[in-house]
This record gives structure tokens, sequence and C-alpha cells, in this order.
């Protein structure tokens, strides 16, 4: 297994530099507390006191996996301290989110791919629409979403309707790109054969056009997943920090407490990982369903 | 089958076409006044070097371009209205086989489209199946197959709808040589059990000799036919008949009118 040494080579030289740098980052405060202290500090006092401090500039990554398992393991799942119920809140949304940014990309892809007038009236926005801070966009539309109070009408939570927003609105485009793409990878020479046949337009997109774009969708798909993930941790910063990854990260910053901020990440880049691998295995279960070569 | 020589049909009959496209350089005539006609059962190879218009003059036919000037008529019909009476099927140089569907549904595909029932669309995929010689192979991708294979499932595919007209277009281009030469002797096989008109572009001088009752020598610039020879060979052909006096005549006759062709440039 080359392939693993490589990757555990670069894994280690990650550790290494990340402890490295937490001595680094965290000497000052140890020098700090010795100078008022009166006392000398020699290596081994520098390294022990870099490593455990509650609100270091760095912390090193056994501090971070410790609170990481503490916060999956230590508590009930439904108490507001386990991160594990952090995650499900972030994930219903990025789920959600990326469901409604999914069916919002191919239909668009589909009026593009269909309609010159679509392509040029919708494209530029599009574009545009991701051209636009995240951070600038979200607390307008929770501000939006809670004041349309579309969340009461379907019986959810306006937070989590605000949140769908955001990861749906990350999420939609790589998808729309993607299917446009896919939608248009059939040659003439197809479109010919489906045209002798008298075949209707939507019969050419049934057949032909749909089919030969699934494998552009699962590339978008593994990006708009990620993606969605994004957007419903940003949808949490702004919705007054109550659950969520999001809100752990914004609570971990506001109490000074960087050990917090870094577990919900890890967790959250531990969730991303996850779904792309879900997607992944679906991605090769359909197309192996479709017939390509393994 | 042999009787419908004498009942001869007009099936296809092109009279003064033109085709001009209209090109970012100008505009480039295609097919120039272009008179043919061809009868119920023949065998027609267009022949020419590129930029002849036989694939054009082909793609007119199946209305998948539209001349602009003249008439053209298939069965009696705009080729337009021919095309929704389903009188020809086409096969192009690739197969173009859907990666995704099995053989015995990539043949079915056009079956599908023009809805017939799915008891149909079985009973008829395994008897053009059969016909190609494919038969036990409808549920294998198209990867599994050669490139031979492959073509044979794209002609089957053109007949599951039973058009009196088969249209191809370099359907052997891209195969070798000793894979060309048996296809072509089961394209003879497959006319001879159908009787369908068939029209073939091809730029090989022996298969059109080979296939053909009807050789049409086109030339380009502007793309026009030079000349038109009837073969006055025998219906069955085995493959060593391209060593007869005739066929050697015929494929003489046919150089020295793409060379024609060519000189008065």
């Amino acid at each position: 297994m080359r392939n693993a040494g490589a990757i555990l080579g670069v894994l280690l030289l990650i550790l290494v530099l990340w402890y490295l740098g937490t001595i680094w980052l965290n000497a000052a405060w140890v020098y700090d507390q010795a100078a008022r202290a009166g006392t000398e500090v020699g290596w081994r006092d520098l390294v022990f006191g870099t490593m455990a401090q509650e609100r270091p500039v760095l912390p090193p990554p056994h501090q971070v996996l410790g609170e990481l398992w503490q916060g999956v393991t230590s508590y009930a799942v439904t108490s507001k301290k386990s991160l594990v119920y952090h995650g499900y809140v972030t994930l219903t949304a990025t789920f959600w989110g990326f469901v409604l940014g999914t069916g919002l990309g191919i239909v668009m892809a589909m009026g593009i791919v269909r309609s010159r007038t679509l392509d040029l009236g919708l494209m530029p926005w599009a574009i545009i629409s991701q051209t636009v801070p995240i951070v600038a966009i979200a607390p307008m539309i929770v501000v939006l979403s809670n004041s349309l109070g579309l969340g009461d009408q379907l019986g959810v939570s306006n937070r989590l309707v605000s949140k769908t927003i955001i990861a749906a609105y990350l999420s939609y485009f790589p998808v729309l790109v993607g299917m446009i793409k896919g939608l248009r990878s059939p040659d003439p020479m197809q479109l010919d054969l489906l045209h002798t046949y008298g075949a209707s337009v939507g019969q050419g997109f049934a057949k032909l056009r749909l089919p030969a774009s699934v494998p552009y969708l699962f590339a978008s798909l593994k990006v708009g997943i990620a993606a969605s993930l994004v957007g419903a941790i940003v949808g949490e910063l702004p919705t007054g920090a109550v659950e969520g990854l999001g809100a752990r990260m914004l609570v971990g910053s506001q109490f000074g407490s960087p050990v917090m901020v870094w577990a919900a990440l890890f967790a959250a880049a531990i969730l991303a990982g996850v779904l792309i691998l879900v997607v992944r295995a679906i991605e090769s279960v359909v197309l192996q369903g479709m017939g390509v070569r393994s | 089958m042999k009787d419908m020589q004498h009942t001869a049909r007009t099936v296809i009959e092109a009279k003064g076409v033109n085709l001009v496209f209209e090109t970012g350089d100008g505009p480039v005539q295609a097919l120039k006044d272009v008179n043919l006609a061809v009868q119920k059962g023949d065998f027609v190879s267009f022949i020419g070097p590129s930029g002849c218009g036989k694939t054009t003059l082909l793609r007119a036919i199946a209305a998948l371009e539209h001349p602009t000037g003249g008439s053209l008529t298939v069965n009696g019909m705009t080729p337009e209205e021919a095309r929704k009476k389903r009188a020809y099927g086409y096969v192009f140089q690739a197969a173009g086989l859907y990666p995704w569907r099995t053989i015995a549904r990539n043949v079915s595909l056009p079956l599908e489209i023009m809805g017939f029932s799915k008891s149909e669309q079985k009973e008829r995929v395994e008897r053009v199946l059969a016909l190609v010689e494919l038969s036990g192979f409808g549920n294998k991708f198209p990867w599994q197959l050669s490139g031979g294979m492959q073509q044979r499932a794209s002609i089957a595919r053109a007949l599951a709808f039973d058009a009196d007209i088969l249209l191809m277009d370099e359907p052997f281009g891209a195969l070798d040589e000793i894979v060309r030469d048996r296809l072509n002797e089961e394209v003879l096989k497959l006319w001879a059990r159908t009787g369908k008109t068939i029209g073939f572009v091809t730029h090989s001088i022996p298969e059109a000799v080979y296939l053909s009752t009807k050789i049409v020598v086109m030339s380009p610039r502007p793309g026009r036919i030079t000349d038109v020879i009837e073969s006055p060979l025998p219906r069955v052909r085995p493959l060593d008949i391209r060593d007869s006096r005739e066929f050697i005549e015929i494929a003489h006759r046919v150089r020295e009118g793409l060379r024609a062709g060519h000189s008065d440039e």
C-alpha cells in the first residue's frame, strides 16, 4: 500500500506542523505568566504550558479531538451540549437545502438548455447570485423568512426554513452548471437520430439528455452537498446562535473558547466528508445500474 | 423480391435540387442541380471525395437538411412528411448506441418513441437482432461488443420500425477492412431478405461497386452528380465477384468519373 504510506506521511507532517504552530503561537501566554510570577521558562515548561491552555490561540490537535470526543460521547444526543445534536440540526438544514438546491438547479438547467430566451435571461443572474457574499445575504434571508412566516405554514421552525434557503442558494449553482453541460453533452448525431424518429422535445430529454447528464450531475452533487453544508452553517450564525454547528462556532468565539470553535469545525469537516462518501456510494450504484464499465 | 424490379416504383426523386449553406465566409453551394430517381428495391451508393455533398444529399432525403431549391420527394411526399410516416431508418457513421442501455433496449429506442406496445417491442427487437445475427446479445451493454457488432446493432435499430428505406452514411467507415468485408456481405443478404431500398454513402470504390445496383458519382465545389452508373452485376453477389471483369470495368468507370469531377477545378 504505497498510497496509504503517502496519506499517513502527509497526515504526520500536518500534525508535526500543527504542534510546532501550537507551541509558537501559545508561547506568549506562557512567557506572560512566567514574567508575572518572576520565574524562568525552560523548554519543558514551554512545551507543556502551550499544550493545555484554556484559551489557546491555536489549540493542539489532542485538545481539539478531546473536546470533539467529549462533545459526541459525554452527553445524551438530545442534550444542547451534545455535538451529535448540533450536527443533526445542521444536517437537517443541509439535507433540505441540498434537495431544494438540486431540484432548482436541474429545473433551471433544463429550462436554459431548452430555451435560448431563458439562457440569456437567467444565466447572468445565476452567475451574479454567486458573486454576492453569502454572509451579507444570509441575515436578510433570515429576516425575510421570519417575517413571511414560511415555517409556520409548513409546520417547521422559521430558522430551519431560512437555513434551508441559504443552503439551497449555495448548492443550486454547481448543479446548474454541471447539468447544463450534461444536458448539452449528446453530440449532434444523437440529436439527428432522435429527429429521424420524430421524437418530441420531452422525449429527447427523457430518453437522451437526462440519462446522458447523470455523470455530470453526480460530479456537481459532490460539490453541491459541501456547499449546502457551508450554507447551513453560515445560516446558523445570524439566527441567534441557539443550535447547530454554526451556533457552536459562534458561541465558542463569543465566549472565548477556541477549543469549542475548533471542535465544531472538525465536526463540520467530518460531516462533509461523510456526506460526500454517501453521494459517491449512490453514484457508484446508479452508474453501475446504467451499465458503466466497472 | 426480384419482381420488384419490374414493378419499378420511384421512391426517391430529386429534380433540380439545390442546397446552399449560409456560413460565416458567405454561402456555400453544397448541392447544385441534383437530378436523381431511385426505384423501389434499389441499392444506391453515393460516392465522391469529401465536400461533394453525398452526405448532404442523404441528409436532405432524411429531412435533416432542407434544400433551398428544386423538388425532392420520398414516396411522393416531402421528406418531412415521409419521416412522419416512418419511411426511413438512418444509420450513421458511428453506431451511436446509448451506453446506458443494453443492446436490446437500444434497438427498442425508436419503438418506445413511436409508441409501440411492450410486447410488440420485444417481438420486433428479437426479430431484427436475429436479422443482423446478434441474437443472444440483447442483454449486453454496447461496450461489451466489438465495433462491428455495435454497428450491426445500430442497423438493427434502424430496421426495427419497418421503414422501407434504409439510409446509411458511411456506416462502416470507421471499421477495419476485414470486418468491413463481412458486414458488406451481410448488408447484401439483409437487402435480399427484406427487399428494402438502400441509400449508402461511401468513399470506397470497391464497396460501392460491390453493393450497388446504382452508383451515383459526385464531385465537389459545387456538390453535384457527375455520373449515374446502373450496375449490370447480378443481385446475388459472392465476395469473389470483385475479381470479375465486369466488376473491374465498373470500378474503372467510377474512378474515371471521380477523376473527371476533380480535373475541372
